[in-house]
């Protein structure tokens, strides 16, 4: 365990280096958050409840989209992205090496990322978007909880989600093609690109329930308390099953790359 | 010495083509690669308009505006960061070639600075968002009731779109050479200006917009000559001439997008080591 932790740590004081690039990507977070913001507005004026959201639910939304962007690495990114280019130069083979699970070191280095952009790209964003328009907060510390709780799954299932992607470059050696579409399918079907709760219904309810779901909607969900008691423990169940099963295909896609690796470095 | 002066003017063209063809090459030599980031780059973007139209299954009307129109507004605006982005949109890298000093070796080739940067890592499958805003522009073409005036305000349109964000991509990437590591701050105005650009202005509030007329024009994109091309009074009240005033503003753009080109050029210093 303190072995998972140092490695996080580290991760965590590694992106914290970069201040300029942080500074800057708070920056450009605020800016899609007010003209999201205003465009939400008008749809919300024009259709008020439009998917059981009012709007302050709606800007909320747009508000806490732009504080999980970089937290669960819905663009790309985190350490699977170092994996991705270890791959192609064939230093793969010293994390191989490692007494420690490849998949471990990886996953813990990315949960120290995502805590550190959760504190900076993730937080400075809400508070802006709290000065300038009328946001909601979680309305007790129990929702508090289960909003951290549920990002932290949407971390590890957007984990797995790089870490296929990535591992795909142990045949094509060059991922980068893949990577857009996942990256596509990340925006769309996570609620970013416009929120599930009003998308057509059955395109909706399938949404819901695919892995992408956890990256955003399910945590706003939470917060905004459009989830409450048993729905909550239901989104949370449904990330866990999703983070467990994904991490065992992991696990399975990892065995059969190992064996390339053997076959093509001899 | 005497060479004609057309064919010294285009040589810089010339230089970024054989620059640009080396890329293709290079790119196509992973044709799986190649070829689902094409089409990824087509999806990626059709899934975006997919978005808009969502939105419009709860609503008629977005600011007084029709989906069609609304596909008029978010095409012009897509194909102009379209074929900026993909005959310059490399010049985002610029504060990866200050870090990692490959800059110098630029400076010391006979080939313009920009022209290199611009070239490095030509990417042709940009072409796939060219394609898809084409396709939202041409459904958007329906709600426009056509005449050789409106016909040339819409090349005229496409035209300012590209050079607007071409000189938005040079200018904030100029940043780069003061802080090297803040790239993401110009997609606040690049990717920021097509974002915004892709709804009615009359969502936001007419201070924003007024802003976006005089001080960062992306407003004639597409916002004015839209307006034009369906013959509408400008919703802020503001005079009918802006509506066809969009290549101004754009060779204004042009001059400042040189002046901090060049600014940052000469404050340039190596890394040293």
């Amino acid at each position: 365990m303190s072995l998972w932790l140092a490695i996080a740590r580290r991760a965590f004081r590694r992106y914290s280096t970069y201040r300029a690039a942080t500074l800057s990507g708070i920056f450009t977070n605020c800016v899609f958050g007010v003209i999201y913001s205003y465009v939400y507005l008008a749809v919300w004026a024009a259709a008020p409840g439009a998917g059981g959201y009012s709007s302050q639910d709606a800007v909320t939304y747009v508000w806490l989209g732009q504080a999980l962007i970089m937290t669960v690495a819905l663009w790309g990114g985190g350490t699977t992205e170092e994996l991705a280019e270890r791959i192609r130069t064939g230093d793969v083979v010293i994390d191989l090496y490692r007494p420690v699970g490849l998949i471990g070191w990886y996953l813990a280095g990315d949960l120290g990322r995502a805590a550190y952009h959760l504190l900076t790209r993730g937080l400075v964003p809400l508070l802006v978007g709290a000065l300038l328009f009328d946001i909601s907060a979680p309305d007790g510390p129990v929702t508090a909880v289960a909003v951290l709780l549920s990002v932290a799954l949407a971390v590890v299932v957007s984990f797995t989600m790089r870490f296929l992607v990535a591992a795909l470059a142990f045949w094509l050696l060059d991922a980068t093609g893949p990577r857009l579409l996942a990256v596509v399918l990340a925006t769309f079907l996570s609620g970013m690109a416009v929120p599930l709760v009003i998308f057509p219904d059955g395109l909706r309810e399938v949404a819901l329930v695919l892995p992408w779901a956890s990256f955003l909607q399910t945590p706003a969900d939470i917060w905004l308390g459009e989830r409450t008691g048993w729905s909550t423990l239901g989104g949370l169940g449904l990330q866990v099953f999703w983070a467990g099963a994904l991490l065992a295909l992991c696990a399975v896609v990892l065995t059969r790359a190992t064996r390339k690796v053997v076959v093509q470095g001899g | 010495m005497a060479e004609p002066v057309p064919a010294r003017a285009l040589e810089p063209v010339r230089l970024y083509g054989r620059i640009a063809r080396m890329w293709i090459r290079a790119s196509l030599a992973y044709p799986v690669s190649f070829w689902t980031m094409t089409i990824g780059a087509f999806f990626t973007t059709a899934l975006d308009f997919v978005g808009v139209w969502i939105l419009f299954g709860t609503i008629d009307g977005l600011g007084g505006f029709g989906l069609q129109e609304v596909a008029l507004l978010y095409g012009a605006s897509g194909i102009g960061i379209g074929v900026a982005d993909l005959l310059i949109g490399s010049v985002e890298q610029v504060g990866q070639h200050v870090r990692t000093g490959s800059l110098d070796v630029m400076l010391v080739r006979p080939v313009p600075l920009l022209v290199q940067v611009c070239a490095d890592r030509f990417q042709l499958r940009r072409l796939g968002r060219i394609a898809q805003a084409s396709a939202v522009l041409a459904y958007g073409f329906g709600a426009v009731d056509w005449s050789p005036a409106r016909l040339l305000v819409a090349i005229g349109m496409v035209l300012t779109a590209s050079v607007v964000f071409f000189c938005l991509f040079v200018t904030f990437a100029s940043v780069q050479f003061w802080t090297a590591d803040s790239s993401e701050f110009a997609n606040a105005f690049t990717y920021g200006g097509n974002v915004l650009t892709q709804y009615p202005l009359t969502v936001f509030p007419g201070e924003l917009v007024k802003m976006l007329t005089f001080v960062l024009p992306v407003a004639f994109v597409n916002w004015y000559p839209c307006l034009y091309l369906l013959g509408r009074d400008d919703p802020f009240g503001l005079p009918a001439w802006l509506q066809v005033a969009g290549p101004l503003p754009a060779l204004l753009l042009c001059g400042v997008a040189a002046l901090v080109w060049r600014a940052g050029v000469r404050h340039y210093e190596s890394t040293g080591s």
